[in-house]
């Protein structure tokens, strides 16, 4: 099941890369509006061009236009997950290193912000800056830290207490090399599951501020935004709200089956939260 | 829990509510641009937004306008709603009851489906209903409630129209009642429901989803126990192995699990609210952020916080009823 999802990850990034780049069709541009608007997926337009998925209102093909935004849902997801996870193993680990004040404080400040609810706190961070890329990656950062920075506290603290950290000490390592070199690398299992399935869900909830007007701004094209674009049409035409959505349920469920497929391979203990979704 | 844990316990959660008011309070000032001009006109002058400024406390330093914030959460007064007109505990007194009814009948059915449908995988692990049922449930788990509501709108609400299905299976796209029929007793109730099908559809797929993936490996873990193996040793049904012994140790991770969906309830109902108008928690905290509503924001906020900081407490205070393993 592992490789058939890590393909399908990998299928879907090769192909968000290159669609867009060997399309003829230009998923920004707007051409000629009133010949090309709200055909039906797999209609052929005036010039003979096939659309697999069909048109938007302003006449964009839709398959290419979901290929493009998904390089931008797909990279916000990737590397919101991946920066909230380093800075939460960074974090954690220095908590359980340091102890004392830094610890307690680092804690407070975490349980004050899980008590949250990731999708509330998110929002609110939001409504405060200008939306835009850099501003989502911001705050899915700022609101996924605190999970991870627990369980690699939790673990750091139990690979302290273990003998070969005792004989790197007697043997003259300083206390950071110790971390760096000896507790760090035993205690990531639990980091590596929580950025792989929080790939999955940075990216659904990218797509849910996008939907609400808060994250990635139109005209440049996210999943959430591009679904957001079809709500009001979806009496007439459905397909340009739910087309885009197919893309990224394929990513989230490559995504979520990989994550489960390192928790049962590194037996972590990935919290399960359902609160945390979009 | 003995009665001085339990006391340490209530004072931390207390701490840990002040602290969180306080980090939400200093988020929202962190905002760039003025508060007080975003609520005049774009026609008032320099000396009317300083008017408005003073109105709102604004002028005062963040220390003082902290103390009286504090100290009017302290009196139960959250402030009035800038974008509403109206007292926020109020605007919050009116909407938390409809996310709270559209949780509790979504976390019912969630566990409901979910407990079953996780339980049935375990038990067949590794066949090939297994493999369909993890791909059915992550790829429900991995849709966004929006496009799922969204689909199902166009599906039953337009599509059933189109496609002439009968008029039991057209469901309606927004709200909570059909606006302007007066309705009394049953088919009161009814038309509710029929508003309701898809919301809470919706939510206890979702739910139910994340449920059967957490009860297929926690129940797929107890299977391989030494105390299953002698049960079956010992000849016991395989319905008693499952209730009997499996089930029961299952239970406190499905407890601690239900009190941890709790926040959920108001929390995970933010689209599905958005998008069938539902005037619930969910959608008053979206309109009050695109609306820059600060004292409704935190408001909301608050109340979310109360509810997550509920939950956790209530699932510690009950685990050790449940599992013995965990009494001090």
């Amino acid at each position: 099941m592992e490789t058939a999802a890590a393909g399908l990850l990998v299928a879907m990034a090769v192909a968000v890369i290159l669609v867009p780049l060997l399309s003829r069709q230009d998923p920004l541009g707007i051409g000629d509006v009133l010949a090309l608007r709200l055909l039906p997926p797999g209609a052929r337009d005036a010039r003979g061009v096939l659309h697999l998925l069909g048109t938007d209102r302003f006449g964009r093909d839709l398959f290419v236009r979901m290929m493009l935004a998904g390089r931008i849902s797909l990279a916000v997801g990737i590397v919101g997950s991946l920066v909230a996870a380093a800075l939460g193993t960074i974090l954690g680990a220095m908590a359980a290193w340091l102890d004392g004040i830094f610890d307690r404080v680092a804690m407070a400040v975490a349980d004050a912000l899980l008590a949250i609810p990731r999708l509330v706190l998110l929002l609110v961070c939001a409504s405060l800056w200008r939306p835009g890329v850099t501003m989502v990656v911001a705050v899915l950062v700022a609101t996924g830290w605190m999970g991870v920075a627990r369980m690699i506290r939790a673990e750091v603290l139990g690979t302290r207490a273990l003998p070969f950290v005792d004989a790197a000490v007697a043997l003259g390592a300083g206390r950071w090399r110790v971390l760096w070199r000896h507790a760090l690398p035993n205690a990531l299992g639990p980091a590596i599951i929580a950025a792989t399935l929080g790939v999955g869900n940075a990216i659904l909830l990218e797509s849910g501020l996008s939907f609400l007007g808060l994250g990635i701004q139109p005209p440049e094209p996210s999943w959430g935004n591009m679904i957001a674009g079809g709500r009001d049409l979806i009496v007439a035409a459905p397909w340009v709200a739910i087309a885009p959505g197919l893309a990224l349920i394929v990513t989230v469920l490559a995504c979520t089956l990989l994550g489960d497929a390192f928790r049962d391979r590194l037996a972590g203990e990935a919290a399960v939260s359902l609160g945390d979704r979009a | 829990m003995f009665p001085a844990t339990l006391a340490r316990r209530l004072a931390g959660t207390v701490g840990l509510f002040w602290l969180v008011l306080t980090i939400t309070f200093a988020l929202i000032r962190l905002a760039p641009g003025d508060a007080a001009a975003l609520l005049v006109p774009p026609s008032a002058t320099a000396a009317e937004v300083a008017r408005t400024r003073a109105e709102l406390g604004l002028d005062r330093s963040t220390a003082v306008q902290y103390a009286r914030g504090a100290g009017a959460t302290l009196r139960g007064d959250l402030g009035e709603s800038s974008s509403l007109h109206v007292p926020v505990s109020r605007a919050i007194r009116e909407a938390l009851p409809v996310s709270l009814g559209l949780g509790a009948a979504s976390l019912l059915l969630t566990f409901l489906i979910g407990v079953p449908v996780g339980l049935f995988q375990a038990v067949r692990r590794g066949h090939a209903s297994d493999r369909l049922l993890t791909v059915a449930t992550t790829a429900v788990y991995a849709a966004p409630s929006f496009w799922i509501a969204l689909s199902l709108v166009a599906l039953f609400t337009y599509g059933a129209a189109a496609w002439g299905l009968p008029p039991s299976m057209r469901l309606p796209a927004f709200g909570l009642h059909t606006p302007g029929a007066e309705l009394h007793g049953w088919s009161a109730l009814v038309d509710l429901i029929r508003h309701a099908v898809l919301p809470v559809g919706i939510l206890a797929a979702i739910g139910a989803a994340g449920i059967a993936r957490y009860a297929r490996s926690s129940v797929a873990d107890t299977l391989q126990a030494d105390f299953v193996r002698t049960a079956r040793a010992k000849g016991a049904s395989s319905a008693r192995v499952y209730f009997r012994h499996v089930l029961v140790t299952v239970l406190p991770a499905m407890v601690v699990l239900f009190a941890l969906s709790l926040p959920g309830l108001v929390a995970g109902s933010i689209f599905v609210e958005s998008v069938f108008a539902w005037p619930g928690m969910g959608q008053l905290m979206v309109n009050a952020i695109i609306a820059r509503d600060y004292p409704l924001v935190m408001g909301a906020t608050a109340v979310y916080a109360c509810i997550v900081i509920f939950a956790n407490l209530a699932g510690d205070l009950v685990l050790p009823v449940i599992d013995p393993r965990r009494r001090a």
